[in-house]
Order: C-alpha cells, then structure tokens, then sequence
C-alpha cells in the first residue's frame, strides 16, 4: 500500500504540494490527474524516493521512504517500478542492455542465459519483437521507446508500477496501446499502478480510481463514475472537455 | 534599485554562499565516491572501458602537443645558450624543463578539455534527460554504475598519458636537436642524464596524478548537478573545462611550492 499524508513540497518560491493526502491499495490502478505543471510528476517522485518531501510522510508498504538507508531504498526501488515521461532511455545502450539493467535479482548477475530469456519475455509483454533488442533508443520511434521503458520498468518483477505520463506526445493510436498496455501488465502482473496523466480519456478508460491534484492538494478522489458525477466546479472544469465523449461511450 | 543591484557587499556575499555550497557539495560528492568503492562488481567492469576509451582516445592529442613542445623547448633552449655554453645543456633544459613542468601540466590542460568536457555533456545529458534518475529507480546506484568509474580512469590515467607525454617530448626534442641544432647523440643523452634525478619522475607522477583527480572529480560533479536542458549542459561543460584548467594550474603551483626542494 502507498499511503501520503500531508505532502508539502517547495522549489525556492513555488510551492507545488501544499499537504497532500493519497492512498493507493495493493492491486489497483489510480490516476492522477491535473494540469500540466500542477506537481503530478513531483508527487510521483516522492513515492520511490526521487524527491524527499519538505514535510509530511511517504509510506511504501508501512515503509518510511523519506527515512531509508541507502541499500534499503535501492531495495524499495526494485519494488517499484518508474516510467519515466520521455522514457529516460540510456542512449549509449542497446533495448537489451537498458532492460538488463532493470533485471536487478541476483541470478541474473551469474547466469546469461536467463538474462537473455528475461529480457525477451519483457519486450513480448510489451507487444515488442525480440529482434528490437538489439535497437539503440535513437533507431526507435517514440511509442516504441514509452514501451521500451515500461520493459525496463517491469523487468525487476516489481509490486508497484509508477507511469509518469506514459501517452504524452503519442498519437491516439499509440495512446491507445500504451493504455491497453497498463491494463494488461495490472491483470496480468498483478501489480498496483500509479499514472500520471493529464488524458482523461485514458484515466478513465484504466483507472480503478482517480485523483485530481489541485492547487497542490488532492481535490478530488473516487471512482471514474463518482468523479463524472463530482458537482465540484475544479473538477467539472477539467473534465468538461472530454466527459461528453466518455460518458456517451 | 541601481544602487542594490551593484552593491558590493551583496556581491561578494552571494559568490561566497556560491563557493561555500560548491565546497559543501564537493565535500559529500567524494565522501559518496569514497563510500561506493565498496561496489566493484558494478563500478570495474565499466571503469576498464572508460579508461581504455581515455588513453587510447587521448593519445594523439597528448602524442600531437607533446611533440611540438618537447621540439619547441630543445630550438628555444639552443637559441638561449650564449656561446662557451656546453651544447649537452641544451638537452638537459629539455629533459627537466618536460618532466617537471611541461609533460604533465600540457597534458593535464589538454585532458581537462578533452576528457572533462566529455564528463560534463555526458552526465549533464544524463541528468537532463533523467537517466539518473532512471538508474536510481531501478534500484542501481549512480556512484558505482556512472561516477566512480569515470573517476578512477581519468585518475588511472593521466599519469599513464603524462609518462607517454614526457617520453614523446624528449623524443621530440632528441629529433629536433640532430635537425636543427648539429647536436650529436652523444651531446643529447650526456646532458639528458647530466641533469636527470629520479625524483623528477616521481615529482611528475604526484603531479599528474592530481591533476588527473581534478580532471575528473570537477566535471563530474559539475555535470552530475547539471539542471536547465540542453543550456545547462552547455553551461556546465564550459565550467566544468574552465574550472578544472584553473584548478590545473593552482594546484601546479601548490606542489612546486610543497614538493621541490628549497
């Protein structure tokens, strides 16, 4: 369970969390929704330890992460798994190489071969070929890249998946892979998933709840059918555009 | 508000908070680099190629400045050398006037722009296009996996290139001396040896293994804390090259002062 109680973070003058409350239960899927700029990412990063926050407390399964030793929260981020939002690829690796890096469990250190089959069956979970393995990030295109890095992200075996913003700048075709791509990986892998996104459309389409950060506090939490009808003036503003299109599907 | 802004004592306080953050920061960023050479398995097999990738990469940059100043030093020497001067001088100025001061600190300034400008972008991209993060969140840590190996090749070897440096110099200057100079290699090796003391090599060796900590640790840590994109890394890459030269030379005259003999 990841649980947040009264988040505040502050970069100089800009306070972006301003006492957020959130939790999220083992096994289901919670989006995050706001504007661009709001602090979703900020507060994602808080979660497996990226960014300490200025007060308040994060919890991983009843863990501290503000508070772990060092080789505790490496141990914690094999846990969690991150996609970051333009894939933060290592552009001096090949796909292979930048999902073995994700293969963090000691048998992989001794053993290639399993490696190697690890490594594959992450690109097929991502409805990638094999033969992208021996890809450089740069010969790639970007929603191929967005499941490169979700590849990565799952090749530790992880609890918790955390996607910032996984269907920014992709082509509604593309969005629409990377969002059937989450939902499979949760049924799938069983994993609990955070995603941060500003796509209504795609929150609603794979969230089992979702949240709107406002302001830098939580302003609205609950399931897709209870934030549609949320009479809240924040979160009809935000959801207006889309939520004819949703509800008539 | 012009008066504010010029103000002098505002000035000279915020470059002082600067520097003293810098120092701090420097301080923690060794101490961190002390601390993950626990990590071999992750930081050893990528320090090897990092430091195959700098000494064959540096070569002829070092083999190119070498030459030109051990040749340079031998003609400047015989045009000094006033008559009833022995030739062999000559050959003597070159060998102590490379192996104490010009072999390493030529190529310590030629590697703080080659390999430190290197250590800058590189890190500085990665940090602006969150691949540290990224390695962070796997679990993997940044000192082992990008910091420490980068930092102990540059230190491995700039002493191995300066040595190289030294010996293309002499070489150089040896070519220079039959060319130019009419001396004979009977003159050149009775001077080279006349002048010789094995501390020189050592002093040589002390030398560039600080430069070589310089070369690395400066840009490393300017490109690690890199933020602001693609200007950022610009910003740091040229800070990093300006920082680590003048760091070169400060610490040049730190060790003459300390180590030669008075």
């Amino acid at each position: 369970m990841i649980a947040l109680r009264n988040v505040h973070k502050a970069f100089g003058d800009n306070v972006v969390l301003d006492g957020v409350d959130f939790d999220v239960q083992r096994g289901e899927t919670v989006a995050l929704l706001g504007p661009s700029g709001v602090g979703k990412s900020v507060l994602l990063k808080h979660i497996n330890g990226l960014i300490p926050p200025d007060e308040g407390e994060v919890e991983v399964d009843g863990m501290s992460v503000p508070h772990l030793h060092r080789k505790e929260l490496a141990a914690l981020r094999q846990r969690v798994g991150y996609v970051f939002q333009y894939g933060a690829l290592f552009d001096s690796m090949t796909v292979y190489d930048n999902i073995l890096l994700g293969i963090t469990d000691q048998t992989c250190v001794n053993d290639v071969g399993y490696c190697a089959v690890r490594v594959i069956e992450c690109l097929e979970l991502v409805n990638l070929a094999p033969d992208v393995a021996s890809k450089y990030p740069a010969e790639l295109s970007g929603g191929m890249k967005k499941r490169v890095g979700i590849a990565r992200a799952i090749a530790g075996q992880p609890t918790y998946l955390l996607y910032d913003e996984p269907t920014s700048g992709l082509d509604p075709v593309n969005a629409e892979i990377i969002d059937s791509l989450v939902g499979k990986l949760q049924r799938e892998l069983g994993v609990t998933s955070v995603t941060v996104t500003h796509d209504v459309r795609g929150a609603f389409k794979v969230a089992d709840r979702i949240a709107l950060l406002h302001d830098g506090k939580i302003r609205a939490l609950g399931t897709p059918e209870e934030l549609a009808a949320s009479d809240d003036e924040a979160v009809q503003e935000f959801l207006e555009r889309d939520l004819e299109d949703i509800v008539k599907h | 508000m012009a008066a504010v802004l010029i103000d002098p004592r505002r000035i000279v306080g915020r470059w002082a908070l600067k520097s003293a953050a810098h120092v701090g920061g420097i301080s923690l960023f060794v101490f961190e680099l002390a601390r993950g050479l626990g990590e071999w398995r992750d930081w050893y097999p990528p320090a090897l190629r990092q430091a195959r990738d700098i000494g064959y990469g540096s070569m002829f940059i070092v083999f190119i400045t070498a030459s030109f100043a051990g040749a340079v030093t031998i003609l400047q020497a015989g045009y000094q050398l006033t008559a009833g001067v022995p030739i062999y001088f000559a050959s003597g100025v070159v060998v102590s006037t490379i192996i104490l001061e010009l072999g390493p600190v030529l190529t310590g300034l030629i590697l703080a722009g080659r390999v430190g400008a290197r250590y800058a972008a590189e890190l500085g991209t990665m940090r602006v296009t969150e691949q540290i993060d990224a390695l962070e969140s796997l679990g993997r840590s940044s000192v082992s996996h990008v910091l420490l190996p980068r930092v102990l090749a540059a230190t491995l070897m700039v002493p191995i290139l300066c040595i190289f440096s030294d010996c293309i110099a002499i070489f150089a200057g040896w070519v220079a001396s039959k060319g130019a100079m009419d001396m004979s290699n009977h003159d050149f090796v009775y001077g080279a040896r006349y002048f010789f003391k094995p501390f020189y090599m050592w002093y040589s060796l002390i030398k560039s293994f600080f430069f070589g900590l310089a070369i690395a640790i400066v840009p490393c840590y300017v490109g690690f804390n890199t933020s602001h994109g693609a200007e950022g890394v610009g910003r740091a890459t040229t800070g990093a090259v300006v920082t680590s030269s003048v760091l070169i030379l400060f610490l040049n005259a730190l060790l003459a002062r300390m180590l030669l003999p008075r």
